[in-house]
C-alpha cells in the first residue's frame, strides 16, 4: 500500500505543478485528488455499459489510480442493456453484460469480440468457464444458456458460436454466482430442502418468485422438477409443450393464492422479505445480504436440486478501435487483476480469476467466502460495514459446493417469444 | 369555387387561390386568415414533430416484422396476431389481451368514478362554500402540496401502512378488531384503487372548479328564488354547468390510468395485469413490431372512450 501512497504523493506535486487548464481538466473529471495520467495529452475514457452488479465508485476510482483509464458507468437493466446495444451501439465503448443476452447480441452484430491472446490472465480463468467444472473438477449442470457454450466465436466477425475454442472471446468472464431461494428462517421454522418448498400450500400468499420471464421461467423449471411432476431435457431451452406446462403448474398456484407479489429489482425483493409479506422466494444472494444487514434473519438457503446460475463478462462496441481498443484490452486485463475480482468476491459474487483475486483479499477472507469456513474474524462488505460476525458459515458452502451444484444457467430460449407471451398470460390469470 | 378548392383553401389559404393574381395579391398583404394560419403554426409543427410523426412511426412499425434481435422492415400483421393469439379458439373464456383489458377498464372505471366524486366534491367546497378569493387560491394551492413529492415516493409510502405487518394491520390487531391481519389490503386491486385516486384525483379538481367557479352565482340565487331544493340546484344548474370541467377532468384521469403500468404493478405487488404493462414486457423481449401493435390498440380503445365522452358533452362548444 505504501506503494501506492507514494505515487498519489507524487502525482498531486504534479498537478499543483500543472497549469489551471489541465487542473480544470482534472475537476472536470470529477477527480480532484489528482492522478498523474491527469497530464496525457488525450484523457482516456471509457464509456462502460452494464448493469450495476460490476460497478463500483471504488473500483473506477482504483482502474484510475492504476491504469489511468477514466470510466464513465452507464447504468441499466439487463433488458436495458441489451436493447441499448441493439438500437445505440455507439453510444457505449466497453460492454459488460450476461452470457444468456449473447444469442440476441451476437446475431445483431453489434459487438466485437475480444482476441483471448490479449488477456493476459486468459489462461487462469476458472474452469467453469471454459470447461464446465469447477477447479476441484465437479461437472456442472449444462442446461440454459451455460457460458462454455457462447464462448468463442468461429472467427472474428463471426456471428456463429464454436464448440472449440478459439481465440475469439465472445465475453471475457468477469462476474458470476449460484441463485437459489431466500427464506425467513425464524418465520418458516424448520428445514427447507427442496424447491418445491415454493408452492408448498403452508406458504400459501406469502411466496413470492421474480417477474422476469426468462429468469422466472427457470426457477418455474426447478420447481417443477422437484415437486417430480416433469423432468425437462434441459430446462434452459423448453419445448413449447413444456413452456405450456410450466405455466399451467405456476397459473394454478398463482390462482390458488401461492403468491404474495411477484418482485422486479433487486429493492423490491428486500422489501418484501424485510417486511415478512414473504417467507420464502426467489432471490439474489447481494439481496439476501442486505435483508441481514438490516438485522432480519435470512437465509440463501442451498436446496438439494441444487443452483440457477448466471454470468456475465466484457466484451467491447463494434464502433470500438484503435487506442481506445487498446485501453479498453488494458481496462479488461486490469479487472482481472486482483482489486476488481477480490472486490466482488467480498460482496458475495465470484471472480473470473480466482489466482489474483485470493492474493487481494485477507486469508480469513478467503475462507470464509471461498472456502466455506467459519470467519475467524468479522466479515466487512467492500464499504466497510460489518456483514457477518465472527464464526458465521456462509450459505451453501464453499465455492465447490455452489458452484458445483448449479443445475442450470440463465437462458434466452428458442422459443423466448412463445415464453414471453404464456408469461403475459400467468400475469393476467 | 367547387368543394376540392375550398377544401383545399381551408388547408392552406393564399396557395389554393395562387392562380387568381388579385387574390394572391391580398394574400400577400396577409390576410386574417394567414395571420391566424402563422399564429397556430408553432404549436402545428411542435404537433407534428413531437406527436403526429411520432405516432405514424408508432404504426409503420406495428405492421413491421421481428426477430430475437432486431426488426425486419417487411409487412406483416405478426405483432397483432400474436397479441389476439387464442382469442376465438377460447370462446367463451377471455384470452389474454381480453382479460388485461378487462381488468385495465375495471381499474380505470372505479378510480375514475371515485376521483370523480371526491374531486367534484372537493372543487364544489373551493367554489361555493369558501368565499374569500384569497382563500380559493391557497385552498387549491394546498391540493397541489402532494405533488411536491415523487409520485413514487407517494406511492411506496403506501406500502409500509397498508402491508401484513403495517401500521393499519398493526393497529386493528392491537385494538381487538381483527385476529388475523387483512391480506386484501396491500397487493390486490384495492391497493391499486387506492394508490391511483390518492394519485390522481387532483387532476379531477382542478378542472371541474375552474369550470365551478365561471358558474354565475345569480343562476344558482335564481334557482333558490324560485323555490328550487338545494339537489334540485345541484342537479339542474351545477352539474350541467361543470360538464365541460367533469369531462376535462375525466379524460386526465382515464387516459393516465389506461396507460399506467408502474402504480398498477407496484401496488399490485406485480400479479395484476395491465395493458401498459404488456408493452414494456413486449419492449424488454425486444419485440418492438409486438409492443407498437400493443400501443396502438391501447391508443384505439383510449379515443373510443374520450370520443364517447365528448358526444356527451362539446367541449370545444362549452369552452
Amino acid at each position: 500500500m505504501t506503494e501506492t501512497t507514494r505515487t498519489t504523493a507524487v502525482s498531486r506535486r504534479t498537478l499543483l505543478k500543472g497549469t489551471a487548464g489541465l487542473a480544470g481538466l482534472a475537476a472536470g473529471s470529477g477527480a480532484i485528488t489528482g492522478f498523474p495520467y491527469v497530464m496525457s495529452a488525450e484523457p482516456k475514457v471509457l464509456r462502460y455499459l452494464g448493469t450495476a452488479v460490476n460497478e463500483g465508485d471504488d473500483i473506477s476510482k482504483q482502474c484510475l489510480k492504476d491504469t489511468g483509464i477514466k470510466i464513465e458507468y452507464i447504468t441499466a437493466t439487463t433488458d436495458d442493456v441489451t436493447k441499448r446495444v441493439m438500437t445505440q451501439p455507439n453510444s457505449f465503448d466497453v460492454l459488460d453484460t450476461e452470457y444468456f443476452s449473447l444469442k440476441k447480441l451476437v446475431p445483431s452484430g453489434n459487438i466485437l469480440a475480444l482476441d483471448a491472446r490479449k488477456i493476459k490472465e486468459f489462461d487462469n480463468i476458472t474452469p467453469v468457464f471454459t470447461k464446465g467444472e469447477t477447479p476441484g473438477g465437479k461437472k456442472i449442470g449444462n442446461q440454459g444458456t451455460a457460458p462454455w457454450k457462447v464462448l468463442y466465436l468461429e472467427g472474428k466477425d463471426s456471428k456463429t458460436f464454436s464448440k472449440t475454442a478459439t481465440e475469439f472471446v465472445t465475453l471475457i468472464p468477469t462476474v458470476y454466482n449460484a441463485d437459489t431461494l431466500g427464506i425467513r428462517p425464524d418465520l418458516i421454522k424448520r428445514p427447507i430442502s427442496s424447491w418445491s418448498e415454493l408452492l408448498n400450500p403452508e406458504f400459501k400468499g406469502k411466496a413470492s418468485i421474480l417477474n422476469i420471464p426468462s429468469i422466472g421461467i427457470m426457477d418455474a423449471a426447478m420447481v417443477v422438477e422437484a415437486t417430480g411432476k416433469y423432468k425437462y431435457a434441459d430446462k434452459g431451452n423448453m419445448t413449447k409443450e413444456e413452456i405450456d406446462l410450466t405455466m399451467k403448474v405456476m397459473t394454478e398456484a398463482k390462482k390458488a393464492g401461492q403468491f404474495r407479489a411477484f418482485w422486479k429489482d433487486f429493492n423490491e425483493s428486500v422489501n418484501l422479505m424485510a417486511s415478512g409479506e414473504t417467507v420464502i422466494q426467489s432471490m439474489w444472494s447481494p439481496a439476501v445480504t442486505k435483508v441481514r444487514s438490516m438485522g432480519i434473519a435470512c437465509t440463501f438457503q442451498p436446496l438439494k436440486e441444487g443452483y440457477r446460475s448466471w454470468a456475465s463478462g466484457f466484451c467491447v462496441s463494434k464502433g470500438v478501435s484503435g487506442a481506445k481498443l487498446d485501453w479498453a484490452y488494458e481496462f479488461v486485463n486490469w479487472f482481472l487483476s486482483g482489486y476488481a475480482g477480490a472486490y466482488l468476491n467480498r460482496q458475495g459474487y465470484y471472480s473470473a480469476v480466482l489466482s489474483t483475486a485470493k492474493a487481494h483479499m485477507e486469508p480469513y477472507e478467503w475462507a470464509y467466502w471461498m472456502e466455506g469456513k467459519a470467519a475467524e474474524k468479522d466479515i466487512k462488505a467492500p464499504d466497510g460495514s460489518l456483514l457477518e460476525k465472527a464464526g458465521a458459515v456462509r450459505d451453501g458452502g464453499s465455492y465447490e459446493d455452489r458452484m458445483g451444484a448449479v443445475a442450470c444457467w440463465n437462458a434466452v430460449m428458442d422459443e423466448n417469444d412463445y415464453m414471453v407471451r404464456k408469461w403475459n398470460e400467468f400475469i393476467a390469470a | 369555387m367547387d368543394t376540392s378548392e375550398n377544401i383545399l383553401h381551408q388547408a392552406s389559404p393564399g396557395l389554393a387561390r395562387g392562380s387568381d393574381t388579385a387574390r394572391a395579391a391580398k394574400a400577400a398583404r396577409l390576410s386574417p386568415s394567414f395571420i391566424s394560419w402563422l399564429q397556430a403554426g408553432p404549436m402545428m409543427l411542435v404537433f407534428l414533430a413531437f406527436f403526429l410523426i411520432p405516432l405514424v412511426f408508432v404504426v409503420i412499425v406495428s405492421f413491421w416484422d421481428y426477430n430475437e434481435y432486431q426488426l425486419l422492415p417487411a409487412f406483416s400483421g405478426r405483432g397483432y396476431t400474436d397479441t389476439f393469439e387464442g382469442c376465438i379458439a377460447q370462446l367463451p373464456d377471455l384470452c389474454t389481451i381480453g382479460k388485461t383489458y378487462l381488468k385495465t377498464l375495471k381499474l380505470c372505471f372505479m378510480v375514475w368514478a371515485i376521483t370523480l366524486f371526491i374531486g367534484f366534491w372537493v372543487a364544489y367546497f373551493l367554489a361555493f362554500h369558501v368565499k374569500s378569493k384569497t382563500w380559493q387560491m391557497g385552498l387549491s394551492l394546498l391540493c397541489t402540496i402532494p405533488f411536491w413529492t415523487s409520485n413514487v415516493i407517494r406511492m411506496i409510502a403506501w406500502i409500509p401502512l397498508l402491508g401484513r405487518n403495517g401500521l393499519v394491520n398493526s393497529g386493528l390487531v392491537k385494538s381487538r378488531l381483527i385476529d388475523q391481519p387483512v391480506e386484501w389490503l396491500l397487493y390486490s386491486e384495492f391497493s391499486v384503487v387506492l394508490a391511483l385516486v390518492h394519485l390522481f384525483t387532483f387532476f379531477m379538481v382542478v378542472p371541474i372548479f375552474n369550470s365551478m367557479i365561471r358558474i354565475d352565482k345569480s343562476l344558482i340565487e335564481a334557482a333558490y328564488d324560485a323555490g328550487a331544493t338545494g339537489f334540485q340546484t345541484l342537479v339542474n344548474v351545477v352539474i350541467p354547468l361543470a360538464k365541460p370541467g367533469i369531462v376535462i377532468g375525466s379524460i386526465f384521469v382515464i387516459t393516465i390510468v389506461m396507460g399506467d403500468f408502474i402504480t398498477i404493478g407496484v401496488m399490485g405487488g406485480q400479479q395484476i395485469a395491465a395493458a401498459g404493462k404488456i408493452i414494456e414486457t413486449r419492449l424488454n423481449a425486444l419485440q418492438f413490431p409486438a409492443a407498437a401493435a400493443n400501443a396502438v390498440i391501447l391508443l384505439a380503445i383510449t379515443f373510443l372512450i374520450i370520443t364517447m365522452m365528448s358526444r356527451i358533452v362539446d367541449i370545444r362548444k362549452e369552452l
